[in-house]
């Protein structure tokens, strides 16, 4: 089962996250972070399908994936 | 070592290669492409790497990057390609990176001519790029003298990590004399390993880097008065003059420096036969100028003469170190003629017979 | 048991960047980095950092580095490697700096075949001065110095830096890869892969010109200037390998009796 981690102190708001989810599971919340932006969060972690390309969409290195088990990789990186 | 008959510009280069100098970086500009041709030829033979850049403006830079990575370095160029450098040289000032560059300076200003002058005077010690910092400079009146103050050169630079000048002329350039190497010369300065260089880093220690950005003020004042208290040192430790004839009495004080103090030094032969006492105080750094030792000498006579290759430029740091105490007069040669001994002689008589006219008020 | 699968690769330092919301800097600097842990090189890597946007790259790497003038970055690379040829060596550069004020350092250090890698990052605009025409900057396309749109009568048309450089003898690897959405920026990082380890295995001068993006300077946000590179750049800056070090020079073929363009064989 992938997990996706964002770390919302670094997320600038960028929502470049939001538009490479093929899964449409990542959204843009309505809290600020410390440095005043507002951060993308997972809204629905069940789907995720560990794609990876969140992670590599994102400029600040804001989201990490953690795996659970077996994980298929789609494509190398 | 044996002595050797060489050319100044070989003598600079194979004095840089005794050094330790394995990198050399440059472009070819009369009257100093002996230099490089030199180096092309002597670096391989030594274990080294000559590189010939695309202008001087990437040669200066490639020693930025070699100096960074921790070993010597020296480039070479002439008055225009100077100008050139000034970019980089400001930028080894402030990122503390040392190396070693040598101006054979032509006559200017713009593309002038590939005769000798000493129209630099004013870039080397005051402006050889922007910001507040200074470079060491030497000025070597032989080719023996050229060759030791270029290893000195290499000593100075990375103790006080700063870049340091060798000035020479055409003359120094082109003129054959013989130099000796000495066999293990020690360094005249006892410095420090180089751990601040970009060698990699493996995590022992933070990342090095060569840096003259602080976009901080308060930063980057701390890092002015750092750099200002190594010049300061420099002005204390480094002067360097030769003095002549200041035991006996004499009427006028000769400053030059270089080539020209050689032939001011001929002049002063000629006016010892003719029963007329000049004595000679040249500047071997000419930053920092031995403004004491000039004021001292000044004293014991009646009048000064100032003789360089240029509109008058060093005749401002003797001004300086005069502070009116005694009048300066000016003799000077432009465009790449050269000053001889005869018209020297003839200025100093005229002085001493009041026909000269002096330049600044004593 | 959780497995991490994807996390800040250990060459980025892990801090916050100055960089603009969306801006395409972050993503090249975690594919270098990630390159240079896969290769085991980051112990030995010295970085040049430029003048531009990325002026403090020396900050987000974990790797020693030297700051350079602009545009100074390849000649100041080249003096590491000469001083160390041991050091894998890059330099990373924008626009201005490897196009503008420093084209003469750039064709010069691949024509020597110096074997250093350059990482060449092509947003079409100058980003760290506000918004400044670059020469890579669209026809049409408007910034500060060009307010009514890039007129290529007066300014000349946009240069194509892999192209112009994949013409030169001496071998080398020249690619342009693009990071416009994550799967392109998979074919970057294999770009920028290719790139150090023919430095790493001492072969040649690499190059990889990656297109970015300015959301900033461009007036758009950073998912609308995805696609504006993908539509407006893309077509004029093709994605591929133009060089590697076996396949000699793109040497132009001279005008037909004619009167007809060269040949473009690639």
């Amino acid at each position: 089962m992938p997990q996706i981690v964002i770390n919302p102190d670094r997320c600038k708001g960028c929502e470049l996250c939001v538009h490479a989810c093929p899964q449409q599971i990542l959204g843009m919340g309505k809290k600020i972070n410390n440095k005043g932006y507002l951060y993308a969060e997972v809204v629905e972690q069940m789907r995720c399908i560990g794609c990876r390309l969140c992670c590599i969409t994102c400029p600040d290195v804001a989201i990490e994936m953690e795996v659970n088990g077996a994980m298929y990789h789609y494509f190398s990186y | 070592m044996t002595k050797k008959l060489m050319k100044g510009s070989e003598a600079i280069g194979e004095a840089a290669v005794q050094a330790g100098c394995k990198l050399f970086f440059g472009y070819p500009i009369t009257p100093q492409n002996e230099i490089p041709e030199y180096m092309s030829m002597r670096l391989p033979q030594v274990g080294g790497t000559f590189v010939q850049a695309e202008s001087e403006v990437a040669a200066s830079n490639m020693i930025y990057g070699a100096a960074g990575a921790g070993e010597r370095v020296m480039t070479s160029s002439s008055s225009p390609g100077v100008s050139l450098m000034a970019e980089a040289i400001s930028y080894l000032a402030g990122s503390e990176l040392p190396a070693v560059i040598v101006n054979i300076v032509r006559a200017g200003p713009g593309l002038g001519g590939i005769l000798p002058s000493q129209g630099d005077y004013f870039q080397a010690t005051r402006a050889l790029g922007h910001g507040d910092f200074r470079v060491l400079v030497l000025a070597p009146w032989s080719i023996q003298e050229a060759a030791d103050l270029v290893q000195d050169a290499f000593d100075l630079a990375d103790y006080y990590r700063n870049p340091v000048m060798v000035l020479g002329d055409g003359l120094i350039g082109q003129m054959m004399e013989p130099v000796e190497f000495s066999d293990g010369r020690d360094p005249i300065k006892e410095i420090e390993p180089k751990d601040w260089a970009t060698t990699g880093c493996d995590g022992s220690r933070p990342p090095n880097v060569a840096n003259s950005l602080f976009l901080d003020p308060e930063e980057l004042e701390r890092h002015n008065l750092r750099l200002k208290a190594k010049f300061d040192a420099m002005s204390e430790v480094e002067v360097r003059y030769e003095a002549y004839g200041l035991d006996n009495d004499y009427d006028v004080l000769i400053v030059a420096y270089g080539t020209v103090a050689r032939v001011c030094s001929t002049a002063m032969e000629e006016l010892e036969n003719e029963g007329v006492s000049a004595a000679l105080i040249r500047p071997i750094t000419l930053f920092p100028f031995p403004f004491e030792a000039v004021r001292e000498a000044a004293m014991k006579a009646s009048s000064v003469l100032v003789v360089e290759l240029s509109t008058g430029q060093m005749i401002e740091d003797v001004q300086l170190a005069l502070a009116r105490n005694r009048p300066i007069h000016f003799y000077n040669r432009l465009g790449g003629m050269l000053v001889s001994p005869d018209e020297v002689v003839a200025k100093v008589k005229s002085m001493l017979d009041g026909s000269s006219e002096e330049v600044h008020h004593g | 048991m959780a497995e991490t699968v994807f996390a800040r690769p250990q060459a980025l330092a892990d801090v916050d960047t100055h960089y603009c919301p969306g801006c395409t800097h972050g993503v090249i600097h975690r594919l270098v980095a990630e390159v240079l842990d896969e290769l085991g090189v980051r112990e030995r890597t010295v970085g040049v950092a430029p003048v531009g946007c990325a002026v403090l790259a020396y900050n987000y790497f974990n790797t020693d580095f030297q700051q350079a003038a602009h545009g100074r970055a390849p000649a100041v690379a080249t003096g590491v490697k000469k001083a160390r040829p041991d050091l894998i060596v890059f330099a990373y550069q924008g626009d201005g700096d490897l196009a503008s004020i420093g084209m003469a350092e750039i064709v010069h250090c691949a024509n020597r075949g110096e074997k250093v890698t350059v990482v060449f990052v092509n947003n079409a605009i100058y980003g760290m001065t506000g918004g400044q025409m670059a020469p890579t900057t669209m026809p049409g396309q408007v910034a500060t110095t060009c307010q009514l749109g890039r007129d290529v009568e007066q300014t000349g048309h946009p240069i194509r830096v892999s192209e112009l450089l994949s013409t030169l003898r001496t071998p080398a690897f020249i690619a342009r890869a693009t990071v416009h959405n994550p799967l392109v920026a998979v074919h970057a990082k294999e770009m920028l892969r290719r790139a150090f380890r023919y430095q790493v295995e001492g072969v040649c001068f690499s190059l990889v010109e990656i297109l970015s993006t300015c959301p900033t300077n461009w007036g758009i946000p950073p998912a609308e200037s995805m696609s504006w590179l993908e539509k407006n750049m893309l077509p004029y800056y093709p994605v591929g390998i133009y060089k590697t070090p076996d396949s000699g020079s793109r040497e132009p073929k001279p005008m037909t009796d004619s009167g007809g363009p060269p040949c473009n064989a690639m």
